[in-house]
């Protein structure tokens, strides 16, 4: 059984269909890369994924021991206020919050958990920097790390990357294929096309209908994989 | 007289010393919530609930009720519940214009209750009074001082139980929702939050003067500290200090209470900010 499986899903808001007939599954393991251009419903599927938005129709299951709720998520970096004041720590451990219930406080484990988070992603030296201080690689590194104490099942990925130079982009991809190795299950949405065939064992292309599904060198060989990259290729 | 001396005639009242418990009660109160309110975009908030509370007032004296706490607090916390759900939610008026709506529909709807029905021949005394403050924490009665601090008690139990909830839902609301937290739920929790304390802090500074208490302590301490348990403290440390130094000053030199601890504040702001700069 899948972790999440999408089948003729429906996806969009105020009663407008966004995509249509949606079929998807994520297993354990894999790396997912969506893809698809500007106001394709990337951002709604990643919504209704996260729960934060109800499908129109069709049927979503989570299976495989996952619980809906143990999700970790990256957001989009423009999401997260710039001016507030919180310490790394603060930020990590706040992940943490969803294994807690009613407890007014984090127990031990919770903040080992915090601790080991931060050393697998190399920033325990920051941990008493204040979070709007960093670089916006380093940023996303303490939003992965909060994202890791939620769950080390399934990370949810929203543009990792936008925003960074390309040398910092290659070491959150390093990181990010290492955590995949390691077990963890990633989806991501991906403008970058190099990473998506580089990293990405499966490939979503969305648009008004599905465009694709399957793995990463399916996609390749599918008229539509050539297309898009051919486009995007010429593009740069 | 010295000063101690005269402080000390002044401490064997029992209406002096109620002021100073529930006047440090509320600034401890509000300057914890500020920081949210601040984080959150919710500052205007405050300020629309603070004269949604002074209409309550007006229709609470229409009513000659014994305590208008009694009306004012589930007004406003019913507004303040509204006001959120229609900031946060895609409706058809925006949050801000809802906030003024309100807010001035309020302020004329109790001027005009107070002047049509009011019995009082002072009536600008009296709305002056509920506006500024004035004198009013000094003339709380016995009821109201034991309701005051019963509600700034469990309101910073609260806040303890719910600190890292708070802090997650005002970090990062997505990230909150997706992993279970119900982000509804604490929203509602903050609003109700903000309409008690602004109803309680409305006795210690006048409802037009109440967001100064939110937010001036928060944003001071915004300017220097860096973690989220830091601000918070040393707000409430600042709005403290501004409230017990606001009350002996106006005590002292007979100055209307609310208006003087507010210029305490903004003086501790200045004084924080002009540290800020030097420091960079």
């Amino acid at each position: 059984m899948a972790y999440i499986s999408f089948e003729n899903v429906t996806l969009g808001y105020e009663g407008q269909a966004v995509v249509s007939n949606l079929n998807f599954e994520i297993n354990k393991g894999n790396y997912l890369c969506i893809i698809g251009e500007n106001g394709s419903g990337k951002s709604t599927l990643v919504k209704t994924l996260l729960g934060l938005r109800n499908a129109m129709g069709g049927k979503i299951s989570f299976g495989d021991g996952l619980r809906k709720n143990e999700i970790g998520y990256l957001p989009q970096h423009t999401m997260v206020q710039k001016d507030f004041p919180a310490i790394v720590s603060e930020v990590v451990i706040s992940g943490c919050l969803n294994r807690r219930g009613l407890r007014p406080f984090y127990n031990r484990a919770e903040k080992l958990r915090a601790k080991e988070a931060m050393e697998r992603l190399e920033i325990s030296h920051l941990k008493d920097r204040c979070f709007r201080e960093l670089s916006g690689g380093q940023q996303q590194r303490v939003l992965l790390a909060r994202a890791l104490c939620a769950t080390d099942k399934l990370l949810l990925l929203d543009e990792p990357v936008a925003g960074l130079d390309p040398r910092v982009t290659e070491e959150l991809y390093e990181i990010i294929n290492k955590l995949n190795t390691e077990g963890v299950t990633i989806a991501m949405v991906s403008h970058d096309l190099d990473a998506t065939t580089k990293y990405a064992t499966h490939i979503l292309h969305v648009g008004q209908t599905p465009l694709y599904f399957g793995t990463k060198e399916g996609y390749m060989k599918s008229a539509i994989g050539h297309e898009f990259i051919r486009i995007r290729r010429r593009k740069k | 007289m010295s000063l101690i001396e005269k402080l000390t005639y002044y401490f064997e009242f029992p209406f002096v010393r109620y002021a100073f418990v529930v006047g440090i009660l509320i600034a401890l109160c509000a300057s914890m919530l500020g920081v949210t309110l601040v984080l959150k975009r919710y500052s205007m908030i405050g300020d629309g609930l603070s004269h949604v509370a002074f209409g309550a007032i007006a229709i609470a004296s229409v009513l000659k009720i014994s305590s208008d706490m009694y009306v004012t607090l589930p007004v406003t916390i019913i507004c303040a519940i509204v006001l959120l759900k229609t900031g946060a939610a895609d409706s058809k008026i925006k949050g801000d214009a809802a906030i003024a709506m309100l807010s001035v529909g309020a302020l004329a709807f109790g001027y005009l209750i107070l002047n049509v029905t009011s019995t009082n021949s002072n009536v600008s005394g009296d709305v002056c009074t509920t506006l500024f403050g004035s004198t009013s924490i000094l003339l709380l009665k016995d009821k109201d001082v034991y309701l005051t601090i019963v509600l700034a008690v469990v309101l910073l139990i609260v806040f303890v139980l719910f600190y890292h909830k708070i802090f997650a839902i005002t970090f990062d609301e997505s990230f909150a929702k997706a992993t279970g937290i119900r982000t509804g739920f604490y929203n509602t929790l903050i609003a109700a939050i903000s309409a008690v304390v602004i109803v309680l802090a409305m006795n210690l500074v006048g409802s037009l003067l109440v967001s100064a208490l939110i937010i001036f302590p928060a944003l001071s301490a915004m300017r220097f500290f860096k973690s989220f348990k830091a601000v918070i403290i040393c707000s409430a440390v600042i709005s403290v200090i501004c409230a017990t130094f606001g009350i002996i000053v106006s005590i002292l030199a007979n100055t209307p209470t609310g208006a003087t601890i507010v210029a305490a504040d903004i003086v501790m702001f200045l004084f924080f900010h002009v540290i800020s700069l030097l420091k960079k």
